[in-house]
């Protein structure tokens, strides 16, 4: 099963509920964050154009971070794309931060060891969206599989305009913005 | 314009607001496992050339500084680990798509060579500690046997210690995320170098003239090779995409442009080689032992620029709005 997230960067308005959503149900410490939000602007003045996007781990196809990790502890959650770290199995080498071209994982305090977004894999075995999801005010976040022709994802994503981030990375993303 | 700002607040430690994962402590574990990959090389390529007369310490007593370095080196990457409790999990699988997985089991089949290496020698290189040795039977049928194949014994150690210092490169490389640590040409490189400064470590230790001058003789080859190399870098940089490019402008006018320069480049291979040149050539020998020290402090150098130059180079770079000294202010003294 292949997870992906959608996000509208014409409705968000970058308001970061998603990141208060996403500390507040996985308990992320203090001073710590599994997503953020860009505001990205381009142009020059006075044709500018600014787009919002929530980023987080984007979950990928080619995950170098799984296929760098010396002990196994990051990992698949069961056949999907959900990248996961057992923390019982990490050492704390991370290398999985600088196999990360996304730089989206973090180390966690005081613990030590490797954590990140795991698309609220504990929310979706209940069939229920991630945190973040579930709370944007404005709605432009959906998630579900790909594999399914006639999920909300795929539809998305059959009928309008969208990219991922820097493909040229090779690792095959699954967080698209639609633009 | 093209700006990318950060409007949440992202404070990650080691992360944010540039990648900062790995400090000294892997920078010396790269250069101490090149340097314990060279003195394997070399001790046992000694032993294979039958170098007693020419190179008596490179042949018998060099060895038994391989486990005393390599310990080292792993005591200062432990020190790295933020998860220290669970550094057993390195060997509890083997992940065969991850360099670091494959260095930890190199690791562990390289030591138990070593001590084979300075046992194959203990005799001739260290009679006060064979001494005791002998004194147990077991002892002295283990040092008999290892004498009797220690040619066999250097043979086998040889494509280990070269894959030791080889793997401390492509650990770096396989990295995509991070392109100026993404060429091939690093393994080599981190091998040569090792090489190099364990060429260096002899030339300051040995006692013997004509030790000294091999190893010198030596040294130069390596540092010709490892410019040729380092040269190779960055043309494999220089010939990339834009990522690459960006990477490559981290030493070439960049934040490491000075640190790579002067002290890897400079200081690190020309001087030595211009020193070691004089030496041979006999025009001055006053500053002999100079070389070998810079080559040593280059070979950290490479690893320290390399490290920190790989770090900095990234495929995301958002500007942050973000104080996390206001978060300080906000909490309660209470």
């Amino acid at each position: 099963m292949r997870f992906v997230m959608v996000i509208d960067t014409r409705t968000c308005i970058g308001c970061g509920d998603c990141v208060v959503a996403c500390k507040t149900e996985n308990k992320v410490p203090e001073g710590l964050n599994r997503d953020w939000v860009v505001e990205a602007t381009r142009g020059t003045y006075p044709d500018l154009k600014t787009e919002f996007r929530s980023e987080r781990c984007n979950h990928c196809s080619n995950p170098t971070c799984v296929t760098l990790c010396p002990t196994g502890a990051s990992h698949l959650w069961k056949d999907t794309n959900i990248v996961l770290v057992a923390p019982e199995k990490c050492t704390g080498c991370k290398a999985c931060i600088a196999a990360c071209p996304y730089d989206a994982r973090l180390v966690m305090h005081p613990d030590g060891y490797i954590d990140k977004c795991t698309f609220c894999h504990h929310r979706v075995e209940k069939g229920l969206d991630p945190a973040c999801v579930s709370s944007c005010p404005t709605r432009c976040m959906y998630f579900g599989s790909i594999d399914d022709p006639h999920s909300e994802v795929s539809q998305l994503l059959k009928t309008r305009e969208h990219k991922v981030l820097n493909p040229e990375t090779g690792n095959d993303p699954n967080v698209y913005y639609l633009i | 314009m093209s700006e990318e700002l950060l409007v949440t607040a992202r404070d990650n430690a080691l992360i944010d607001p540039g990648l900062h994962i790995w400090t000294w402590e892997v920078a010396m574990y790269l250069f101490l496992g090149g340097l314990t990959a060279g003195i394997m090389i070399f001790a046992a390529l000694m032993v294979v050339r039958h170098k007693d007369e020419i190179a008596p310490f490179a042949t018998t007593r060099l060895a038994m500084l391989a486990p005393i370095v390599l310990s080292l080196g792993m005591t200062t990457l432990f020190l790295d680990l933020e998860h220290k409790l669970f550094v057993y999990r390195f060997y509890t699988s083997f992940q065969l798509t991850s360099p670091m997985s494959w260095g930890a089991w190199i690791l562990i089949v390289v030591y138990p060579m070593s001590i084979l290496q300075i046992l194959s020698t203990l005799r001739s290189g260290y009679s006060f500690l064979a001494v005791f040795v002998d004194r147990l039977t077991i002892g002295r049928l283990i040092l008999d046997w290892c004498e009797r194949y220690r040619k066999e014994i250097a043979l086998t150690i040889i494509p280990f210690a070269v894959m030791l210092g080889i793997y401390t490169g492509i650990l770096l490389s396989a990295f995509s995320a991070r392109p100026f640590w993404n060429s091939g040409v690093l393994g080599i490189l981190f091998l040569v170098s090792g090489m190099s400064t364990a060429a260096a470590l002899v030339v300051l230790l040995a006692r013997q003239r004509s030790e000294k001058d091999l190893f010198t003789w030596i040294d130069l080859v390596l540092i010709v090779a490892e410019i040729g190399l380092v040269a190779l870098a960055l043309i494999s940089l220089a010939s990339g995409s834009a990522q690459h490019l960006e990477a490559l402008e981290s030493v070439m006018g960049g934040s490491y442009t000075l640190s790579f320069w002067v002290l890897f480049v400079g200081i690190g291979l020309l001087i030595p080689l211009l020193l070691e040149a004089l030496e041979i050539s006999g025009v001055n020998k006053s500053l002999a032992m100079l070389a070998p020290v810079l080559v040593l402090i280059g070979g950290y150098a490479l690893r320290q620029v390399v490290l920190d130059a790989g770090q900095e180079s990234t495929w995301t770079n958002y500007q942050t709005q973000y104080n996390s000294e206001l978060l300080q202010r906000l909490q309660r003294s209470d």
